[in-house]
């Protein structure tokens, strides 16, 4: 049965029309995924549904009926009981999505109140319950800013399901949770989804979190829909070619060091009009036709819809630049390019009418790492764990509390550009926006040589002089990187360079790093929470929780054969395109605060295995192999 | 004749060709081009610029000095300072009445004992004079005037539309047609009082029979100089405190935090009374210093722009400490560290070209606020020069005669008009460059 | 939260000192007490034992910082500058050049400045808070855009015309309250209510639109599409979520103002003839005394620092966000 039907869905921006003709359906119960890159229309759309647009932005055209009521066609005072009542809705950003200065409780009270009639306590108390917040009677009175982020995210959950909507739209709900979050919060919006025979709209960019939950997936570009297919159709045999690109384009275990594929030029500016197909001009097995007439729906097996001229379409690799193998890794030189040892780097609290400090936040506590030339080591760990601090610390940033950075076997003291530099994550504050690309390449050495600098890192010459502002995330990242090369360093330390960016974006950032260390002999210090990213680069792997290493070893050691439970848990976290579910090892809970760490193995308040010694003191190392160790009381 | 640069006029002039020097190179620099171009495409900021503009070229006028040679042997010059805009209003400035007289009026506003005649409203010396008897033709007579004043204020913007041919076909972006269309209205009224003044008192006579036109155009320079010098005086001491303060952090920023609670905690109107009343006491035991009233005069209004200066540094030198420590912390300023670039490099390329966009809002929108200080301060009596022709010092003389009856109303309405125009336009230009050069607007 | 406070009381200390040195140091660097002595006495009484006896009367005829002369600690307590500032700190004011006793002045005026200053700054906030709802609730229309340019046309015009306009039009013309002058008790309000009304219309302009641009500010924020998606009507949307927010920064940032209520409004007090603190500060700049500017500098920092401190604990009130440290 149909609960949601969509037809030809257009909103405009002035001339600009970011969602173009969308239509598609929703069964009743069912979750169907909308997935894309950023700018290709998927959160408007959603947006539309709920005639809840930016002021900017109007409905141009379409119709949507829910269960036989046309939204469009109702006065606003009717769609505010569509909105909570039988549509919910969450979003992105939980941090920003509820209101500061309003009891989490009240907050759920007030849409209790709209669609339930009156605000029982005892009601919110049942939706905190069923969206897995612990001692929900207390927590109903706190403000959200006590609450970590996967807890707001469950509150705004609990807030849609106050009104027992038939239908949840969620906006990429979980893009801004760690990845443990991320697994709960998914697990939660499932079950809560099966329990209450409730339609799911998923938007995500994500086609793991895609693989995961959905019933049936749309593909999203430049405004239109261009394929809707059932979840294993889709995920088997993906049919339209962007879809494909987007599946090359992702790193994995198989995909490791080698050139992964990547999807050339970018998204059309939604004020372009089109004539033919809109993925033309980058697709490579575009026929003349394509450029001309837009291309119809096919239907290449029952369910499975694509628009697309190609009769048969070809198979993932074909044209553009296909995965080439790369020649064997040189092997690992004795001597470390840089140490550390016992690096720590502590923040005081500072209390009291003489502000005296009373306590220590230990963002690093205690740090060990290796890296030798060419080779890349990848921190791994979740927001907080202190990963961009040790960056920092070793780049001479952050001042260190104790401890030795060693380069070459010297102690640094100070900065040192010449031999370490550091790639930023996010592309639009790294580069000032009043500086021509020629000036900012220039930074660190006026005599650079910019035309070569920007071929090495896959831009053209010429666009030495325009600025920032007229390049897209990717280049700007490519122009950060060039920046950083031109003083010639042997380790460039990378604090998630790629986290920003769109899926095929972030396929041509990793090809460069991995061009680069392979031509110049870099080494990477890769900081990351992207495990796909890391399997693709890395050669070994550290892991990092609260401020400490519990694991390290080769890349194939950590990511095949993990000991750390923490290690175990983070690699299970993150959702698999086969879309295994079960068998999982699930932590629960949120990272405590780097403040007050928790005695013995930091670890141990979410560990499955935790024991009594576990409270008592901090695990020392258990060596696994030459190269592998951990930090467990239970290494096996 | 020898012409006098009082200090006022010399950093009027400087700021003058600063302005447009700095709007050359700004043409050169993307950003600001950009800023600048989105300021050019408003209708509204464009009649407001234009509204300033012929503001500044009176002040501009008013603001050339010199001393008339005596008649007689020697080098011997008048005591009195003219300014090129006195020598254009010549007729304005020396038709002086006795007293009172209401705008475009033949006879006096008071009555008075005329020999023979019993107690009547005297004839006006200048005001209506060429009638001679023929005063029923007064109405008739303005009329002409105000015709041929629409004439001419029409051909005045018929040539200027003509000479603006060119730019217009060069800069096509920017809303000419709002420029024009202030012009035709400025040319109309101009043409129109022009006209009238040949013959009358256009905006009426003061309680001492001067012109109140003159005096009006006149307090335009007053209230320009008092806008832009202030800011120009503070921003040297606000941009160094405020990007040192955020960029030293530590104990520096203490001492400079604790300068600007300390200042700001002062109630600014007594903190401007005593230093202008200390002002005033050297100013009044240094008589040898200044050679003309005129400098005396000046002195003053420098010293009251320092004084407002000092006491308004305070909010952007805070605006702009915030602003750098958000800079500090952004990325590029941080790979410029890694990159070992020197602190002043860093403060000279990445923090004081991303917080201008702060000093350019902040300069706007304190020149209205500047210009109605002035008013208020000279009323309290520790604004400028009692001597010095304002819109304050209008006002203050202006006010006693409002329990007349019937009232004296011409001067305080000119001063209003005049007053609202300059601010209202500073307003509305403040508001798009604001717009404009505001990254949260670029949403 | 109780060490927070002590640190910035303690803090306030080196603020006030700082202002007295910097007042102190205003009127001496370019004067000197004989100065002073000459522009009070006139210049026709002008002999040197007139000038010696005018300093003696004042307490000026000890040195500035340091008293070489004396004894201990007297070197630094036989001073002007501690006689004259450093007592202020125990709210000792001294005389005013006339000879009256400037704290009992204080006392008799702040009761007129406040009758004016409170009702003023009550209904001022009020006004532009309405107003500037009125607009957000219609933003985007024409209401709006009007409301705009009233406010810009509103805030372009002196506040000198306000008067002005104002006991011309209500008190001469149409003959409604007296156009100057002041009684104490009940009778204070027939001088009042022109006062309070011009003050409240003459800074609506620039506050209700800078509280519009706050508002809309608020309204663009990612828990309002919530409340929208929550199914919450607009006018729920703006007065239960918006306006909650947006009045922190609004009442927070008026609270640093209501202790300086007590300095009064110079411009007011003087127009109307109310004898409030206010007038009392313009009568003393005209008659250039020193020693009641300086205690009315003082009160002021003294005032405006309670007035920040009272900033914070009003943002721990209302914003849960908030704890002081």
């Amino acid at each position: 049965m149909t609960l949601l039907s969509v037809r030809d869905l257009r909103v405009a921006i002035g001339a600009a029309r970011p969602v173009d003709g969308v239509s598609f359906e929703i069964g009743a119960g069912e979750t169907f995924a909308l997935v894309g890159e950023s700018g290709c229309g998927k959160s408007l759309t959603a947006l539309a549904l709920m005639r809840l647009l930016p002021e900017a932005a109007r409905i141009a055209g379409g119709a949507v009926q829910l269960a036989g009521t046309d939204l469009f066609a109702l006065p606003e005072a009717r769609m505010r009981e569509v909105r909570g009542g039988r549509i919910g809705m969450i979003f992105q950003e939980p941090a920003t999505s509820l209101n500061p200065v309003m009891t989490v409780g009240s907050q759920i009270a007030e849409a209790l109140r709209l669609h339930a009639g009156s605000a029982d306590p005892r009601r919110i108390v049942e939706l905190f319950a069923a969206v897995g917040i612990p001692d929900p009677e207390r927590r109903a009175d706190e403000y959200p800013f006590q609450m970590s982020g996967g807890m707001k995210q469950r509150v705004m959950i609990a807030m849609a399901l106050a009104g027992e909507p038939e239908l949840l739209i969620a906006d990429e709900p979980t893009t801004a949770l760690d990845v443990t979050i991320q697994a709960q919060v998914l697990d939660l919006l499932a079950r809560l989804a099966k329990e209450r025979g409730m339609a799911m709209l998923l938007i995500t960019h994500d086609l793991g979190v895609v693989a995961r939950m959905a019933d049936r997936v749309g593909v999203m570009y430049a405004g239109e829909l261009v394929e809707i297919a059932p979840r294993a159709a889709f995920f088997a045999r993906p049919a339209h070619p962007y879809a494909q690109r987007l599946f090359a384009a992702l790193p994995d275990t198989a995909s490791r060091r080698t050139r992964l594929a990547t999807i050339p030029g970018s998204v059309p500016n939604p004020a372009e009009r089109h004539a033919g197909c809109r993925f033309v001009s980058r697709c490579a097995a575009a026929l003349p036709v394509c450029g001309t007439v837009p291309p119809p729906w096919r239907e290449p097996a029952p369910g499975h819809r694509v628009r697309c001229h190609l009769e048969a379409v070809a198979k993932i690799g074909a044209g553009g630049t296909a995965p080439t193998a790369t020649a064997e890794q040189p092997p690992p030189p004795a001597e470390p390019l840089l140490e550390t040892h016992a690096l720590k780097v502590h923040f005081p609290i500072r209390r009291g009418v003489l502000q005296r400090a009373v306590g220590w936040v230990r963002a690093v506590d205690g740090v060990d790492l290796s890296i030798a030339a060419g080779r890349t080591l990848a921190l791994v760990g979740e927001s907080g764990c202190g990963k961009t601090t040790v960056g920092k610390a070793i780049l001479g940033l952050q001042p260190v509390t104790s401890g030795t950075v060693k380069l070459l076997g010297r102690v640094r003291e100070g900065l040192a550009p010449g031999e370490m530099q550091m790639v930023f994550q996010d592309p639009f504050g790294s580069l000032n926006p009043r500086l021509s690309i020629d000036a900012i390449v220039r930074e660190g050495r006026p005599d650079a040589d910019v035309p070569a600098l920007l071929r090495q890192v896959g831009l053209a010459p010429e666009m030495a002089a325009r600025y920032p502002h007229e390049f897209s995330g990717g280049q700007r990242q490519r122009i950060a990187i060039a920046r950083a090369l031109a003083v010639a360093p042997r380790l460039l330390i990378c604090d998630e360079p790629t986290s920003a960016l769109d899926v095929s974006v972030q396929a041509q950032i990793l090809n460069l790093l991995l061009d680069l260390q392979e031509r110049l002999g870099l080494a990477y210090l890769f900081i990351t929470h992207n495990i796909a990213a890391v399997e693709f680069l890395a050669h070994e792997v550290a892991v990092m929780y609260l401020g400490r290493i519990v694991e390290q070893g080769t890349a194939e050691e950590v990511l095949e054969n993990p000991r750390h439970p923490y290690t175990q848990a983070l690699l299970a976290a993150v959702p698999k395109l086969t879309g295994t579910v079960g068998e999982r090892l699930l932590v629960s809970g949120d990272p405590p605060s780097p403040a007050h760490p928790p005695s013995g193995c930091h670890f141990h308040p979410r560990c499955p295995r935790a024991a009594a010694r576990c409270h008592a003191a901090y695990p020392a190392t258990a060596v696994i192999s030459a190269t592998h160790w951990v930090r467990c009381y239970f290494p096996d | 004749m020898k012409f006098v640069l009082l200090w006022s006029d010399a950093l009027f002039f400087l700021l003058v060709v600063t302005a447009i020097v700095g709007g050359l190179w700004a043409r050169r620099i993307e950003h600001l081009r950009v800023s600048w171009r989105r300021v050019g495409q408003s209708r509204v900021a464009m009649a407001a610029a234009t509204l300033l503009v012929a503001f500044v070229a009176v002040a501009l006028l008013d603001s050339l000095h010199y001393r008339e040679r005596l008649p007689g042997e020697g080098e011997n010059y008048a005591v009195e300072v003219r300014s090129a805009l006195d020598a254009l209003l010549a007729g304005l400035r020396t038709r002086t009445e006795k007293t009172y007289s209401a705008p475009l009026a033949t006879h006096s506003f008071a009555k008075e004992t005329i020999e023979g005649e019993g107690r009547d409203f005297p004839r006006l010396k200048y005001g209506g004079a060429h009638l001679g008897d023929e005063l029923g033709r007064h109405e008739m007579d303005i009329a002409l005037r105000a015709v041929q004043g629409l004439a001419l204020g029409l051909i005045a913007w018929l040539a200027l539309w003509l000479a603006g041919a060119p730019l217009r076909r060069r800069a096509t972006h920017l809303a000419w047609e709002a420029v024009f269309a202030t012009l035709f209205a400025l040319c109309l009224v101009s043409g129109v009082a022009a006209a009238l003044a040949g013959g009358y008192h256009v905006l009426g006579t003061d309680k001492v029979g001067q012109d109140v036109l003159y005096l009006t155009l006149k307090s335009i320079r007053t209230g320009l100089l008092i806008g832009t010098l202030t800011t120009l005086i503070m921003l040297p001491a606000a941009l160094f405190l405020g990007i040192l303060a955020g960029y030293a952090g530590g104990w520096v920023d203490d001492v400079i935090q604790y300068l600007y609670t300390t200042l700001n905690s002062i109630p600014g109107v007594l903190l401007i009374a005593a230093a202008v009343l200390m002002m005033q006491v050297v100013i009044d035991t240094h008589p040898d210093w200044f050679a003309t009233a005129a400098e005396r005069a000046d002195a003053r209004l420098i010293a009251l722009c320092a004084i407002l200066g000092i006491t308004s540094w305070t909010g952007l030198c805070r605006l702009l400490r915030g602003e750098t420590l958000k800079l500090r912390e952004l990325e590029y300023v941080q790979a410029a560290r890694a990159l070992g670039v020197s602190s002043l490099r860093i403060l000279t390329r990445h923090i004081l070209p991303n917080v201008m966009h702060i000093v350019m809002i902040a300069i706007v929108m304190d020149f209205s606020g500047l210009v109605l200080a002035e008013a208020v301060l000279s009323y309290v009596g520790i604004g400028v020069d009692p001597n010095t022709i304002s819109f304050g010092t209008m006002i203050n003389t202006a006010r006693m005669e409002l329990a007349r009856e019937p009232m004296v109303w011409w001067s305080l309405a000119s001063a209003f008009v005049f007053m609202f125009a300059l601010v209202l336009a500073a307003n509305l230009f403040a508001d798009a460059v604001r717009d404009a050069f505001d990254p949260r607007g670029a949403r | 939260m109780l060490a927070y406070l002590i640190r910035r009381l303690l803090y306030a200390l080196p603020i006030l000192i700082g202002v007295n040195v910097i007042t102190f140091a205003l009127f001496f660097i370019v004067n000197t007490p004989d100065d002073m002595a000459r522009m009070q006495l006139g210049v026709k009484r002008v002999t040197p034992e007139a000038i010696e006896k005018w300093k003696a009367e004042r307490g000026y005829d000890l040195p500035l910082f340091w008293n070489e002369r004396a004894e201990g600690a007297e070197k630094l307590t036989r001073t002007i500058f501690f006689t004259k500032s450093v007592r202020m700190f125990a709210l000792d004011f001294g005389r005013a050049d006339d000879g009256r006793d400037i704290a009992r002045e204080i006392r008799m005026r702040m009761g007129p400045s406040l009758a004016i200053a409170v009702p003023v700054f009550v209904l001022g906030l009020f006004a532009a808070i309405s107003f500037a709802l009125l607009l957000v609730y219609f933003r985007a229309s024409y209401l709006d855009f009007a409301g705009v340019v009233l406010c810009v046309a509103m805030m372009s015009v002196s506040s000198l015309f306000y008067i002005i306009g104002g006991q011309w039009l209500v008190a001469k013309v149409w003959h409604l309250v007296p156009i100057s002058g002041y009684a104490g008790g009940l009778a204070a309000g027939k001088f009042i209510v022109l006062p309070v009304v011009i003050s409240v219309f003459a800074g609506l302009g620039a506050s209700a639109r800078w509280y519009r641009t706050l508002f809309l500010e608020e309204a663009g924020k990612d828990y309002v599409r919530t409340a929208r998606a929550k199914g919450l009507s607009e006018r729920l949307v703006l007065f239960r979520h918006v306006l909650r927010n947006a009045l922190i920064p609004i009442l927070t940032g008026a609270v640093v103002l209501i202790p300086s209520l007590f300095m009064g409004s110079l411009l007011i007090e003087a127009f109307f003839g109310i004898p409030g603190l206010g007038s009392y500060t313009i009568d003393a700049i005209n008659a250039q005394d020193f020693a009641v500017v300086r205690a009315m500098v003082f009160i002021g920092s003294a005032l405006y620092i309670v007035g920040l401190l009272l900033t914070d604990i009003s943002y721990t009130l209302a914003d849960p966000r908030i704890r002081l440290q």
